[in-house]
């Protein structure tokens, strides 16, 4: 299978971007103004306080050596504790991605699934006033920003017609599908347009292809060409778009969970920024760098399944 | 495998088309890519469609199985085994498309969908026309890909079409049309994209499959030299319209119409006198602005003010013979003088 030695081709290309990920926030962390020796203790801290607790953090060591402290609490997971909250910062991102992650992604699979079939629709009546209307409204959707758009759905839906809650988050997973509705759709409208956009031109470059034709002279089901032959090599383009739209959307995340007020790791972000809370603000870089390095190994490995050229 | 409907051997079996056409709207008006036909193919029999790149040939193909794309119309009948195709519902259409008649196309790169295996689209032709399963279907698809003489078809079923060369991608091809053992295989310029070597293999493929399988050929292509060795009888087409029929034997030894007599004078002959190869001034006008009268009068040296005001009609001159030329029985002499 050409596809395995691609797939592990592939990992193994994930190991220099986890040890960049990990020098340059390791770099961010130290440029930063002020010390956490300082931050800790306060403005009337002793110099013997704060070189017994550089000394306890391993600050007094040679950078290098620093470097490997690091790499090695990383890996075992030790990402030090919140200064703002006193907590383990591992603890916090256990509880706060999830929230985030089922954010993202039912906004990415709202927005394939409003993206696929209009983009159908739209391709198929090509100039005609289908297709006009579906680009005229993804357009002024694309224009508008995300949290302009969170706004005008919590006042309509949740303040107006109470359709949907104003904010927070849910009990158990319905509870939560239903919280998360309204700030995931936000988040979907921008993607869906995007993804609209590119799959709408790779359709109509596909339809007009002679495997196309030739699928048609073999009497196939329309349905089994359009899925089977149309689809699967128009979404090859897109596969890839989806994919790095994933680490724009995880940003998104953050504005959406603020508005929304939702207790996910975008917010912990923004109140960590405030509170100078230096090693959650490392732990969630980190996290988040991984978990966008980790969605674009998956773009990769899912696109080199729709179209075996790649895994060559 | 469906038994064949009772009504198939003796309804007449081969392929009737009368008066195909196929017109585009352009900006400059409709123009009529195909224009009247009239074409009539023999159970087992192999004609060629002859003529210069933008004739026709290719749209005629493939309106006999409606396959032209918006906004080409098609009209006219198509009458197949005493159906008639060009009134048929789409469904109906489906099921002939693949199964009874099948289609290749001129290039092998772009007709076979870049990401499926081989397997899966030979395979499809079966779902989509039988009740074999699974393993049936796997069986058969083997059975073609050593038909049409692919070397380790067991190992070559699951590649892709890049792993392929261009020979054994067509090779490919024909194995789909194949699949459901169709009647009539309408075969679009399939050895065009390839080596000589390898055209001259697809060809003898193609007849020795003809021979075995009963099956009867519409052959498209611009190579005069394929039309003699492969093909029983001709059309030659002139913008859009057929300008002379009869059998490859006869036309190639007598041919009445002046353009297959360019054509045939730009083929060199081995064995004949070294001469210098004719060939036909001027190009093949556009469909939207055709001279009036006789489509060809502007590159015919035999045009007289009746080829300009009026268009010769395809007449029989003798039995199976049809040329449309007002000056063809000069045309002939000609050729018997030179």
């Amino acid at each position: 299978m050409p596809l395995l030695g691609f797939i592990f081709r592939r990992v193994l290309q994930t190991i220099p971007t986890i040890a960049f990920i990990l020098v340059v926030t390791f770099i961010l962390v130290r440029l930063l103004p002020g010390d956490p020796a300082s931050a800790m203790l306060g403005d009337r801290a002793i110099d013997a306080d704060v070189q017994r607790i550089n000394a306890k953090l391993g600050l007094d060591q040679p950078i290098p050596v620093q470097f490997l402290y690091f790499t090695k609490a990383v890996f075992t997971g030790d990402l030090g504790n919140s200064i703002g909250l006193k907590l383990p910062v591992i603890e916090l991102i256990a509880h706060r991605l999830p929230v985030t992650l089922m954010l993202t992604g039912m906004a990415a699979l709202i927005a394939l699934l409003v993206a696929v079939p209009l983009s159908f629709v739209a391709a198929l009546n090509r100039g005609g006033a289908p297709d006009a209307i579906i680009r005229g409204t993804f357009q002024i959707g694309l224009s508008m920003p995300v949290f302009y758009v969170g706004l005008v759905l919590l006042t309509v839906f949740a303040a107006k017609l109470r359709w949907f809650p104003v904010g927070g988050y849910g009990q158990n997973f319905l509870d939560d599908l239903y919280h998360l509705f309204l700030p995931a759709t936000t988040l979907a409208l921008s993607l869906s347009a995007v993804l609209m956009r590119n799959l709408r031109a790779a359709i109509i470059g596909v339809v007009g292809a002679d495997y196309v034709d030739f699928a048609r002279a073999k009497g196939l089901r329309a349905r089994v060409i359009m899925t089977r032959h149309v689809l699967r090599n128009a979404l090859i383009s897109t596969v890839t778009l989806f994919g790095l739209s994933i680490g724009t959307l995880l940003g998104g995340a953050v504005i959406t969970e603020t508005v929304f007020a939702i207790p996910g790791a975008g917010r912990l972000m923004i109140e960590a920024i405030y509170g100078r809370d230096y090693p959650v603000i490392q732990g969630l870089t980190i996290a988040l760098a991984l978990l966008v390095s980790f969605t674009f190994l998956l773009t990769d490995i899912v696109q080199a399944w729709l179209d075996p050229r790649v895994a060559r | 495998m469906t038994a064949p409907s009772p009504d198939r051997k003796t309804a007449g079996g081969g392929l009737k088309v009368r008066g195909l056409t196929t017109t585009f709207a352009t900006p400059r008006g409709p123009a009529a890519v195909v224009d009247g036909i009239n074409l009539d193919v023999a159970p087992g029999e192999i004609v060629g469609l002859v003529g210069e790149s933008g004739s026709g040939k290719s749209i005629t193909l493939r309106s006999i199985v409606r396959l032209v794309r918006e906004p080409g119309k098609v009209s006219g009948q198509v009458e197949w085994q005493g159906r008639d195709l060009m009134a048929m519902s789409e469904a109906d259409l489906r099921k002939v498309r693949g199964a009874e008649i099948a289609m290749i196309f001129q290039e092998p790169m772009t007709a076979l969908n870049p990401v499926l295996p081989v397997r899966l689209q030979i395979e499809e032709n079966l779902s989509a026309h039988s009740t074999l399963d699974r393993r049936a279907r796997r069986q058969r698809a083997l059975e073609l890909m050593n038909i049409v003489g692919i070397p380790a078809a067991e190992r070559r079923l699951d590649e892709y079409p890049h792993q392929f060369s261009g020979g054994m991608r067509q090779r490919v091809m024909i194995a789909i049309a194949l699949a459901s053992s169709p009647k009539l295989l309408l075969a679009d310029e399939p050895t065009t994209a390839l080596d000589v070597t390898i055209q001259d293999q697809i060809l003898k493929l193609i007849l020795d499959l003809r021979d075995r399988f009963g099956m009867s050929v519409v052959f498209v292509t611009h190579d005069l030299g394929v039309v003699a060795a492969t093909c029983d009888r001709m059309a030659v087409m002139y913008a859009g319209r057929i300008v002379e029929t009869g059998t490859v034997t006869r036309v190639f030894a007598e041919p009445h119409h002046p353009y297959t007599r360019g054509l045939l004078g730009s083929v060199p002959r081995i064995g004949a006198e070294r001469s210098m190869l004719l060939s036909i001034e001027g190009t093949p006008p556009g469909l939207t602005d055709l001279p009036d009268g006789c489509a060809f009068h502007p590159r015919c040296s035999f045009a007289t003010d009746r080829c300009r005001a009026e268009r010769p009609p395809l007449e029989s001159f003798a039995a199976g013979r049809e040329v449309a030329c007002f000056h063809h029985r000069t045309v002939a002499a000609m050729a018997e003088a030179a």
